[in-house]
């Protein structure tokens, strides 16, 4: 029989529920991403590409998403090692590093991006110091990615904890009853356990980093082609009331966003399959 | 083999795990509470005095009011939407389902510039709706409905995140018991499944609140920045910071900062004492 | 099978993970306590949102270009002092700073400005043309309605290491010139415009000239203040062509010792005028408000403070002779000369215009 629609259920509030969710959905998410999909539509597919396909466009895009790559496989490597000292180890000071890891999440990004940039600047405390060796950090995509490593950080790290804390020892006493030196333990045993989750939070923390605006664009120099983020495009073009541009290019990275948000349910699927939950 | 030298086959060398422990902590060190010590540090650099009365000049002052204000109507609503689709999603079976929730979840995946350009594409003044609302003298764009939409639309998912996995778990057993004992629609809501969700609606509210507060890039966009009229704190942080008004950016920063820090001790507090009702704990 | 049955199975009556202390603590506790926080907080942040003051106070917004921030701050707080002085309620004065263009767009799309304060006359001719403001507002207020001038000069870093001594050097290989973008910044133009006036005068052809020099421009903010924030604060480039009030106070802001200031052979009279929207006035007494504020401008408290905030100002009666003196004679070109803004904004920052057509897209 084929499934329908609604299952009749004695459950109340079934109008009520449904009215409430399905109008807020539509009012505030999907209308208005429709307006974009409409603008971008109306401005023709080839309007858009003709936009798009510009160098400094294309340099804008390829920075965000290189640098929230690389930033994010930083995030990645260090994200589990936070979420393995977090759980296996008892030190003094480790529930103020466990809440410390939320920070990111729960400071705005304005906030984060005046005090990044006060720190890397060439004034600032680590900043003076990179300058004498020479280094320039802010103002440079060096500062961009410090800002997109700080934005994706609680990601994989709280991603991965709930499984870290789910291994059960037996795997890992079979595995040294086996022989097997802690080294490899934890490289053939452990992390293949912890990967689905950490490629979970690594998407994410991309996710997040790639449509960053605050915390970047105070330490970018938004030189076009070498420190100029996707975001500041569209508002470049909105400033100059360039609304089909404008929305061409936030076409392009709702694209982006699609593709990574499809890549997470992806990674998830597939992990549900080989270990079972993810 | 003393036991002083006795280390178990699933530990790694006391050498490994200070060195980990100690990446550790630098690493977040570095990355995280330096640049939180940093704003502390910027907005006290003139001294506390100084700092304090710049929270009182009129920018400042504007900004807090706004950004409360926003927060106090587009959190409630956020917060109705969550509990709404939440019951919507756990309580009934329908076809779908994993659409809906892939939908309520794209807020989270669009950058918060592409969230304030479909506001001021759907409701501008070169648009139909919005052309004839500021007609009427109810703009939208460049006034405050335009930042409570957008920041909706930012911090949308983060009620029903929480409650979702939470209500899928308490299972239905409870409220259809109720219902079989004769309580009504509301009843059965108020003094059955309220209660059992309601810390998972605090930690959604509290995530929402912090997220609403601090929003820049949506309200970037659609606000005219108007000092004292659409002026949100994270807006005047970058104008006054552009200002050459470093002490009262980093001063309003540090509010915002400050509310960061309750926000995450909160959070922890609920996540240690409710842990068995948070999606989060329970979340892979 | 019946989901009922199916959940009794797998999971107890009231969740997974409950002890029964857990289960006395769901259940002990009512919800209401829950709702009079709720409504605490409610009606606290509601009596904190809601708007104060007495019920006769009137609201004015002056739309501004990018650099006249502290300007405004400084004569907001003058005005509202002179405004009560003489028997008012205090006035709810408001400001939005932007690039010039910008914010004239802003106003025509509906912000609701009273009185706008812009870089240059096209920029408020466009506002009259959409019908916000009569088209002969120029003349309704002294000097073509601009309380104050200025004109642009060089910014360079301390002790001027690219040796920039005039329009020609900016176009030499290696310089990095910072200007922001004529499609939003009235400054913008305005250092095009003295880029070009500098190349007729000095017999190259103004064309090839201008594009050259912004083929030594690494980045185009948006705003005046921008391009300051991006050679300043971010160490940007080698020259800054900047406002004259905005390269003074850079240095007063950011220190003599970093920065110069070099004054080149000829330079535009730059007009930034002022006025009132009139569809966007609501009541006679904003109307009197409006008017107040705009005389305020050219009275001689305003114009002191337009002379201690490096503007050029007309009226030097109650201004601090140091302020007065700090301006060095220049040869200044006026937009008479080039045609007027009614041609030359369409010629050459129309779309399609001659910036277009220089200007290389990075």
């Amino acid at each position: 029989m084929k499934a329908p629609l609604i299952h009749r259920s004695p459950m109340p509030g079934l109008g009520l529920s449904m009215g409430i969710t399905l109008t807020m959905l539509s009012l505030v998410v999907l209308i208005p991403i429709g307006a974009l999909l409409l603008k971008g539509a109306s401005y023709g597919p080839a309007g858009i590409w003709e936009t798009v396909n510009r160098p400094r466009v294309w340099a804008a895009l390829f920075l965000s998403f290189r640098l929230s790559l690389i930033a994010a496989l930083v995030n990645l490597v260090f994200g589990v090692l936070l979420a393995w000292v977090l759980v296996r180890y008892r030190f003094p000071g480790r529930r103020l590093l466990d809440a410390a890891v939320d920070l990111p999440f729960a400071l705005p990004t304005a906030v984060a991006g005046i005090s990044l940039t006060a720190l890397y600047a060439p004034t600032g405390a680590f900043g003076s110091l990179a300058d004498q060796i020479g280094w320039k950090i802010a103002y440079t995509q060096w500062g961009i990615l410090i800002a997109l490593i700080f934005v994706g950080l609680p990601f994989v790290a709280r991603t991965v904890q709930p499984v870290i804390e789910e291994i059960e020892r037996e795997v890992e006493e079979a595995s040294a009853t086996l022989g097997a030196s802690r080294l490899y333990t934890l490289r053939h045993v452990i992390l293949p356990m912890l990967m689905p989750a950490a490629l979970t939070g690594f998407a994410l923390a991309l996710a997040r980093a790639v449509g960053e605006y605050g915390s970047v664009i105070f330490i970018a120099g938004n030189i076009p082609l070498v420190t100029e983020i996707a975001p500041l495009l569209i508002i470049i073009q909105l400033e100059e009331f360039n609304y089909d541009a404008a929305a061409a290019i936030g076409i392009a990275m709702l694209l982006i966003s699609f593709a990574l948000l499809l890549a997470i349910n992806l990674i998830q699927v597939w992990s549900r399959r080989r270990i079972g939950h993810v | 083999m003393s036991d002083a030298t006795f280390r178990p086959a699933t530990e790694e060398t006391p050498l490994a795990r200070r060195l980990l422990i100690a990446l550790a902590v630098l690493g977040l060190g570095l990355l995280v509470l330096a640049p939180l010590v940093v704003v502390f540090v910027e907005a006290l650099r003139q001294g506390v005095g100084e700092a304090l009365a710049s929270l009182t000049h009129r920018d400042a002052w504007a900004a807090i009011r706004l950004t409360l204000t926003i927060a106090a109507i587009s959190v409630p609503l956020n917060a109705i939407f969550g509990v709404a689709a939440a019951w919507f999603i756990t309580k009934f079976d329908f076809r779908g389902k994993a659409v809906l929730i892939t939908l309520i979840d794209l807020p989270f995946s669009v950058s918060p510039v592409v969230a304030g350009l479909c506001i001021v594409l759907t409701f501008g003044a070169n648009t139909a709706i919005g052309g004839w609302l500021v007609g009427q003298g109810y703009p939208i764009v460049f006034a405050m409905p335009g930042i409570i939409l957008a920041t909706m639309f930012v911090t949308f998912p983060f009620v029903a995140r929480e409650l979702i996995p939470v209500m899928i778990e308490q299972g239905r057993t409870e409220e259809e018991a109720a219902l079989t004992l004769g309580a009504g629609g509301w009843r059965v809501f108020w003094t059955v499944t309220l209660p059992n969700i309601r810390w998972a609606l605090l930690y959604g509210v509290l995530l929402c609140n912090a997220r609403a507060m601090g929003e820049f890039g949506a309200v970037a966009v659609v606000s005219g920045k108007i000092r004292g009229q659409t002026a949100t704190i994270p807006t005047t942080i970058e104008m006054l910071y552009q200002e050459y008004l470093s002490v009262a950016a980093f001063t309003l920063a540090a509010v915002l900062a400050l509310l960061a820090l309750v926000t995450l001790l909160l959070k922890t507090l609920l996540e240690l004492r409710h842990a068995d009702q948070l999606a989060a704990t329970h979340r892979h | 099978m019946h989901p009922i049955l199916t959940n009794a199975r797998t999971i107890p009556a009231q969740g997974p993970h409950l002890t029964t202390a857990a289960l006395r603590r769901l259940t002990a506790r009512p919800i209401h306590r829950l709702r009079g926080l709720a409504a605490g907080l409610a009606l606290a942040t509601l009596g904190l949102g809601s708007v104060p003051g007495p019920a006769l106070a009137q609201s004015l917004l002056n739309v501004s270009y990018d650099p006249t921030r502290e300007l405004y701050r400084e004569i907001n707080a003058a005005f509202t002092a002179f405004w009560t002085a003489q028997g008012n309620p205090a006035p709810s004065l408001e400001v939005s700073h932007g690039g010039s263009g910008s914010q004239a767009r802003a106003v025509i799309d509906g912000l609701s400005a009273q009185v706008v304060t812009l870089a240059l006359a096209s920029d408020i001719d466009r506002i009259a043309a959409a019908g916000r403001l009569p088209a002969d507002w120029q003349s309704k207020l002294p000097h073509n309605s601009s309380p104050y001038t200025s004109t642009i000069v060089f910014l360079v870093r301390e002790g001027n290491p690219k040796g920039i001594a005039d329009w020609g050097d900016l176009v030499a290989e290696g310089v990095q010139v910072i200007t922001p973008n004529p499609k939003t910044s009235g400054g913008a133009r305005w250092n095009y415009l003295a880029a070009w006036a500098w190349a007729e005068k000095n017999g190259r052809d103004p064309r090839e000239f201008v594009g050259a020099l912004y083929r030594n421009v690494p980045v185009l903010d948006q705003g005046a203040r921008g391009s300051t924030t991006t050679f300043a604060q971010r160490g940007i480039g080698d020259v800054l062509l900047a406002w004259e009030n905005e390269a003074h106070l850079a240095l007063k802001e950011i220190g003599e010792d970093r920065f110069d200031i070099v004054v080149p052979s000829v330079s535009i009279l730059a007009e930034p005028p002022v006025a009132l929207v009139e569809a966007n006035i609501q009541t006679d007494d904003q109307r009197k408000l409006a008017e107040a504020y705009l005389a305020f401008l050219y009275s001689p408290e305003g114009q002191a403070i337009a002379f201690r905030n490096f503007y050029r100002a007309w009226d030097s009666s109650q201004a601090a002779p140091e302020d007065v003196a700090r301006f060095p004679a220049l040869e200044l070109i006026d937009i008479a000369s080039l045609g007027g803004w009614a041609k030359v904004q369409p010629e050459h920052f129309g779309d399609g215009g001659i910036f277009d057509q220089i200007y290389v897209q990075p």
